[in-house]
């Protein structure tokens, strides 16, 4: 284990208040508390547990965004990432541009990936693309919703969640890419003395030009961004009188067969 | 005048926050009722480098400045006063190494603190002397090789679990301050009695306690600055702690007036959000007025520390407005929350109750108002 | 008319997930395959999938595809999607759908819209609606360039289909031998869950616990109620960060997105996260002593009362109701 890419992603925090644009071109992003993708943040924690067995592992965080709000570069390096490269991009792009654009700027750092790792879906746009679309791009396996992780020199053991909590087990060769899920592990901190050292960290900055992207590479448009219709106000019972209860709850439950028709 | 703070601050800020709503805030709660001491939690604290911000580059720690440390204590207390506290007391007890000690000292008594979580109290309330700090009783004696202590200190957070004791006492009492001296007492030593935790109305989660010195022998090499001078080294810790101790009003401030804030946006009465009454309105504007205003004068008082500029009349001035602030703040928050803001249920209750200890300890407002008085009518 | 290929899953009973009908019904009136990798359905789901529409079902073959792998279903897909000159692409969104359509993606070198809840069609053009950001807010999303451009549909989403296609498909079933490179990353081995319940995301019926559960063991409650009625069970995020579920039953922003007829909430107070999550349910019961709890704005049925008095009755009221 040599290089180690992270794929992380700045995301409006869960507790955001998502408000369209007029025009519906996007979300409004004045104002907004930017987190890491909180998925990343196992990615980031995963890289630098794999860093402390092989201490000669240099950890390189990439992500494609704009330059006026990096934090999340700065996080990871502050949390121990050894470097970062941010390639600049304004307003929404779709997976592929993303994908490719990360291809491209993994390639131009003169570094060949042993792992590339990422958090399993970003909070903003849910697509879940990237680091199977990236897998396939680079012709790399890949393993998605991972909850459990062990390196072996060069063997992978990986475990990934599936329907109804089944766990897939998967071993194979690195380079491949892994999309990490919560429970994987706990991420540190950011500490205090690592945001001072994390200033003195190179951060590489590419135009999605210098590493490859056209505007033929949007394959998907998003557009008509509004709140979702509100649901008019339902029916409310009170049965904190334990005597009223029972009569209430077989109302309740009459009324999902013959009102609501889904019993 | 530049208002905006560094891109590093932020980051402190950010982290500091993050670690408050992560770790502090989901466990507030158990920890007032239990009482029980989160050491984990303070380790947790320790390890993100968020504790001992005071220590210098040169012995291992961030060497932060004032204004660094107040930006950060705001945040912890915004997690819970309580738990702030006694992450506070650590740099309390360990300013008057920084401001007094010897290289020696300082290798010695602060980088075991850089190295590993350790806990420190600062000694100087008695049970009959708070406000009147310069009249303890408490002796510290020549005894030809090493010095005696004798006496009671009361009120000692983090008193059970500390590594090491600040301690100030006097070699005769009727010298005022002057008589004052200050020594380092490493944990362990013989005659050190440690009292019952204190059941508190608030900051459950800080150990408090009473500390009995009965013939502790204290190296002479422990002595801090020179003899008689104990009184001069608490001053200028305390002109160092008080706008950290009013951070952790503006943070408790700013807690309170969130929750506030949500609630009233959540709960409809007479068919309409309570947010909407002018009643509620006004009190709401009442706490971003306080609040703000709070921040501004402390920011200010931890500019002028750094600054090495005399900051008593403006620390006292934040320590008072940012405490009583709170109070109010804290009163009229639960008022909002009307019978669940008296419940356990919802987490008001207890800032209401920690925001009292805010206008007792590390100076009462009454206090902080007769030092005010005392530099305004000493420039004239 | 666009030639479409929806490629489908099989369920416990060798049917077609029935993500797969609720994209038939909406793709009626077009030139419809239906493929599947590896084994093909049971007789009785051919003739399901024929009545609502499918001419050709494709059973892709090859002995790399014994066990799902991202590589190996990605690369079978493509060869029948180069072959067969579809123009859409579509699948559900599940487990092995949001992991190899991405891949496929990339090797078509072709968009995929993925987790869309909605879509029209405008002559041959497909114009989908998705959720961003957890379902706070919704964006049409529309395929640039050449095809053939994929789609994957939230399952429960769309509704299944209320009546059967106007004509039926054929419906003939073959083979089709595809070529499959070398699998680099391929299941070992598989922990099966305890349960053999839906999962959340694909369910139709969920009944979710918050922190008024108080401890892990009071889960069993909600148990005995969602086995009353074929239901899944969840939890909120505050019941899984105080350890009285595991993440994998988390329902909400940073766990899973759900949508099924009918939501059960019980003692969660429904948190931004949270509501976010479920939203799309069709009906919403909510269960809570608060009530001013904001669950009870999105809630259709809103009980005021103690989940530990409320949920047993419920139980009790369902089985009479199903005669169990």
């Amino acid at each position: 284990m040599k290089n180690i890419f992270v794929l992380v992603k700045q995301v409006p925090d869960t507790e955001t208040k998502i408000i369209p644009k007029a025009d519906g071109s996007y979300v409004e992003v004045t104002n907004i508390k930017w987190i890491m993708n909180p998925y990343d943040e196992f990615a980031v924690e995963q890289s630098l547990l794999i860093k402390t067995a092989f201490p000669e592992c240099n950890v390189t965080v990439v992500r494609v965004g704009t330059v006026s709000d990096n934090e999340c570069l700065r996080t990871a390096m502050a949390m121990g990432a050894d470097d970062a490269i941010l390639v600049e991009s304004e307003g929404l792009i779709d997976s592929f541009t993303t994908a490719k654009a990360i291809k491209g700027a993994i390639e131009k750092s003169g570094r060949t990936p042993d792992l590339i790792l990422s958090g399993k879906q970003a909070i903003d746009d849910d697509a879940l693309q990237v680091p199977q679309l990236l897998a396939g791009l680079m012709n790399l396996p890949s393993v998605s919703v991972v909850v459990g992780f062990e390196v072996a020199g060069n063997v992978v053991k990986l475990k990934r969640e599936v329907e109804g909590g089944s766990i897939e087990i998967y071993e194979l060769n690195a380079p491949l890419v892994v999309a990490c899920n919560k429970g994987l592990n706990t991420p540190r901190y950011a500490s205090l003395p690592g945001i001072m050292k994390a200033k003195k960290k190179p951060l590489a900055q590419y135009k999605l030009s210098d590493v490859g992207v056209s505007a033929s590479d949007t394959k998907v448009k998003y557009h008509g961004f509004q709140l979702p219709p509100e649901k008019p106000a339902g029916k409310k019972f009170d049965a904190m009188d334990d005597a009223k209860a029972g009569a209430i709850v077989k109302d309740v439950v009459g009324l999902l067969r013959n009102e609501a028709k889904v019993i | 005048m530049d208002f905006s703070l560094s891109s590093e601050q932020k980051e402190y800020q950010e982290l500091a926050l993050k670690f408050a709503k992560n770790e502090m805030i989901p466990n507030a709660a158990k920890f007032d009722e239990s009482g029980e001491f989160p050491k984990e939690i303070f380790e947790k604290a320790w390890q993100a480098g968020l504790l001992n911000t005071c220590v210098p580059v040169e012995y291992g720690g961030a060497g932060f400045s004032n204004l660094d440390a107040v930006l950060i204590g705001e945040c912890l207390a915004y997690g819970c006063m309580g738990m702030n506290s006694s992450m506070m007391a650590n740099d309390l007890a360990l300013l008057p190494i920084v401001i007094a000690g010897t290289a020696e000292q300082k290798k010695k008594f602060l980088t075991p603190f850089t190295e590993k979580f350790l806990l420190a109290s600062f000694c100087l309330t008695e049970p009959e002397n708070g406000s009147d700090a310069a009249g303890i009783k408490t002796s510290i004696v020549d005894k030809g090789d090493h010095y005696e202590v004798n006496g009671n200190k009361m009120w000692i957070t983090n008193g059970g679990y500390a590594d090491l004791y600040v301690v100030y006492g006097t070699k005769d009492a009727s010298l005022k301050n002057k008589g004052i001296s200050c020594v380092v007492v490493p944990k362990g030593t013989a005659g050190i009695e440690i009292g019952k935790k204190e059941d508190k109305l608030g900051h459950r989660a800080s150990d408090t306690r009473a500390i009995t010195f009965n013939k502790v022998k204290v190296p002479k090499e422990n002595l801090l600055g020179k003899e008689g001078e104990g009184w001069q080294i608490a001053m200028k810790t305390l002109d160092h702690s008080r706008p950290l101790v009013a951070a952790s009003a503006v943070g408790g401030a700013q807690r309170a007036m969130d929750l506030a804030v949500k609630y009233a946006l959540e709960r409809k009465q007479f068919g309409k959000s309570i947010s909407e009454f002018q009643a509620v309105q006004f009190m709401l504007a009442e706490m971003g007025m306080r609040t703000e205003a709070s921040r501004m004068l402390v920011y200010q008082a931890a500019w002028m520390a750094d600054q090495k500029i005399r900051n008593t009349k403006v620390a006292s001035i934040a320590k008072a407005m940012a405490s009583d602030g709170l109070m109010q703040t804290a009163t009229d928050a639960v008022q909002i929350y009307g019978g669940y803001g008296y419940s356990k249920e919802y987490p008001i209750e207890k800032i209401f109750r920690d925001a009292k200890l805010l206008q007792i300890y590390e100076g009462t407002s009454q206090i902080q108002r007769m030092v005010i008085a005392r530099e305004l009518l000493r420039s004239n | 008319m666009a030639k479409i290929l929806i490629v489908s899953e099989l369920n416990q009973s060798s049917l077609p997930k029935s993500v797969t009908i609720e994209i038939l019904g909406k793709c009626k009136g077009h030139q419809i395959d239906v493929a599947f990798v590896g084994a093909g359905p049971s007789e009785a789901g051919s003739k399901m999938l024929a009545e609502y529409g499918a001419q050709n079902i494709l059973v892709l073959k090859s002995d790399k595809l014994s066990s799902y792998s991202c590589e190996g279903y990605s690369a079978a897909v493509k060869e029948v999607a180069k072959s067969g000159g579809y123009h859409y692409i579509f699948t559900g969104a599940t487990a092995a759908g949001k992991d190899y359509f991405p891949r496929l993606s990339a090797e078509l070198q072709t968009g995929l819209a993925s987790d869309v809840t909605n879509f029209t069609w405008e002559g041959d053009k497909f114009f989908g609606t998705r959720p961003f950001f957890a379902g706070k807010c919704l964006a049409k999303v529309e395929m640039q360039g050449s095809g053939p451009h994929l789609i994957s549909i939230r399952p429960n989403a769309l509704g299944m289909p209320t009546e059967k296609a106007a004509a039926a498909g054929a419906g003939k079933v073959s083979d089709t031998a595809v070529n499959v490179s070398e699998v680099k990353a391929l299941v070992k081995s598989i922990i099966k869950a305890a349960s053999s319940k839906v999962d959340l995301t694909e369910a139709n019926v969920i009944v979710s616990g918050g922190r008024a559960m108080k401890n892990a063991e009071n889960f069993k409650i909600l148990d005995e109620l969602a086995d009353v009625i074929g239901a899944t069970v969840g939890a909120s995020r505050a019941a899984v960060d105080s350890g009285f579920a595991p993440h994998a039953m988390q329902v909400g922003q940073t766990g899973k997105t759900v949508s099924p007829s009918l939501y059960i909430a019980c003692g969660i107070s429904g948190s931004i996260q949270h509501l976010a999550g479920m939203r799309t349910s069709k009906v919403i019961v909510a269960v809570n002593t608060d009530p001013e709890a904001p669950i009870f704005t999105r809630a259709d049925y809103g009980i005021v009362g103690d989940l530990f008095k409320i949920v047993p009755i419920l139980t009790k009221e369902f089985k009479a109701l199903l005669g169990k």
